[in-house]
């Protein structure tokens, strides 16, 4: 009897967190690097008077989170391909879209983690109140995380057969989660108007809950024919 | 059927293409935009064949993806370039028109934006059969399918975004005060899309015969 799609995707999760609670070499190296990301862009974004430009943060965050997601996508399916475990995991008698969401949980997880220490750092440096509405920003960067992650999971494990994966993941990845991004960026500077526009930070939550709909359906739909070889 | 229909339908598409700017010539100025209105006639027609291109990528590459057909795949190519070809023309005429209408050549406006990250979305997918190396076929396809997805999101966002661009009924409304404008607008757009088919249909063929040769170097190895 094969195992039950949730049992798949919760052991495949399990194994992952396994992996990174033993090195953490994922998280450190993400989360530095997402640090790294805000301190550059504090270079262009902060004026002479040492006050950041209006709304700067909003990107900044989003920016960081998409650079960072990006870098642990690549990390995450490069382990995988030592000794061919991805293709030990293909190969097991188990649905192959359950493989594709026990991947994409780890996936959220590991930007969740970031995402926390990342949100109050920007706040802190760029003067920014996102805790005004702290529901809706946390709605904000969840749906943006699972949209974005949704769509680089599966990019990021087709490409693990070719040789020039690390490039070709942002060429295919940020095209696509463009509307992610300008929803993330625009629902997050609206939180940041004083008083915050509530509505238009609704909007543009109504926009990335359709998309990751669409697109988690997309990519489980499409998971099984693109890893058969 | 193509084969034999290609030459008239070229013919026919090049009898179009010349009565355009005739008509287009003499057809009246639109009363605000006056000459530069006349880019128009073009911009809008590029859109509308880029949009079929996208949605003939989309469902190719569906088709490719889970059928296996290698016809599918040279459509998914030949659409993919086709809306990369037809996206520059019209962000090239666009930015003519910009310069006109709100004096700068390149303005963050809610359809260029999206125009430009359609185009993107489709060089992305040429870079991946060119560089992903063997069975590329099979993440253009991918590529194909999410950017055909994502177009509409595109859209939408950017919309929310800004928006100082014409409003999209506007060719609904030139229907009702400029019959003879709409009527030309419309034959433009019939020009443009006969020329898709008919560049699709070269672009197929060329795909066709290359895969054919690559099995006869195959068997020829053997």
């Amino acid at each position: 009897m094969t195992p039950g799609f949730l049992t798949v995707a919760l052991l495949v999760l399990k194994k992952d967190l396994a992996i990174e609670a033993k090195s953490r070499e994922i998280a450190y190296t993400t989360l530095f690097f997402a640090v790294a990301c805000v301190m550059i862009f504090s270079f262009a974004f902060v004026k002479e008077e040492g006050v950041p430009v209006e709304n700067a943060a909003a990107g900044i965050l989003w920016i960081a989170v998409a650079f960072s997601g990006t870098l642990a996508l690549g990390r995450t399916f490069e382990r995988e391909r030592y000794s061919e475990t991805l293709r030990a995991l293909l190969l097991a008698p188990a649905s192959r879209p359950a493989v594709y969401a026990g991947k994409l949980l780890g996936m959220i997880l590991m930007m969740a983690a970031t995402e926390i220490l990342l949100t109050p750092m920007v706040a802190f440096f760029f003067h920014a109140p996102f805790f005004a509405r702290p529901l809706l920003l946390v709605a904000l960067l969840a749906l943006g995380t699972i949209g974005f992650a949704a769509v680089g999971t599966l990019f990021a494990a087709m490409l693990v057969r070719t040789r020039t994966r690390d490039v070709l993941l942002p060429i295919l990845l940020y095209p696509v989660t463009i509307p992610v991004i300008i929803a993330g960026v625009r629902g997050t500077a609206a939180l940041l108007q004083s008083p915050p526009e509530e509505p238009v930070a609704t909007l543009w939550i109504g926009l990335l809950t359709a998309f990751d709909v669409v697109f988690i359906t997309l990519a489980l739909w499409t998971f099984e024919p693109l890893m058969t070889e | 059927m193509m084969k034999k229909i290609f030459v008239p339908l070229a013919l026919v598409t090049a009898a179009m293409f010349a009565y355009a700017p005739y008509a287009i010539n003499n057809v009246a100025y639109q009363s605000t935009m006056l000459l530069v209105q006349k880019i128009f006639y073009f911009h809008f027609a590029t859109w509308m064949a880029m949009t079929a291109a996208i949605a003939v990528c989309g469902i190719a590459s569906v088709i490719y993806l889970f059928k296996g057909s290698r016809a599918a795949d040279w459509y998914g190519v030949a659409s993919a370039e086709l809306i990369v070809v037809f996206g520059l023309f019209g962000l090239f005429s666009g930015s003519l028109w910009g310069r006109k209408a709100w004096g700068v050549w390149w303005q963050w406006d809610a359809r260029v934006t999206m125009a430009t990250m359609i185009v993107l979305v489709f060089l992305g997918y040429i870079m991946v059969r060119k560089y992903g190396g063997p069975g590329s076929e099979k993440l253009a396809a991918a590529m194909g399918i999410f950017g055909a997805a994502t177009s509409p999101f595109v859209y939408k966002s950017v919309d929310w975004w800004r928006t100082i661009h014409p409003q999209t009924s506007v060719v609904k409304e030139l229907g009702t005060t400029f019959p003879e404008a709409a009527r030309l607008v419309w034959f433009c757009v019939a020009a443009f899309l006969l020329l898709t088919v008919l560049l699709l249909a070269a672009r197929v063929r060329l795909e066709a015969m290359r895969s054919k040769l690559d099995d006869m170097y195959l068997a020829a190895e053997d």
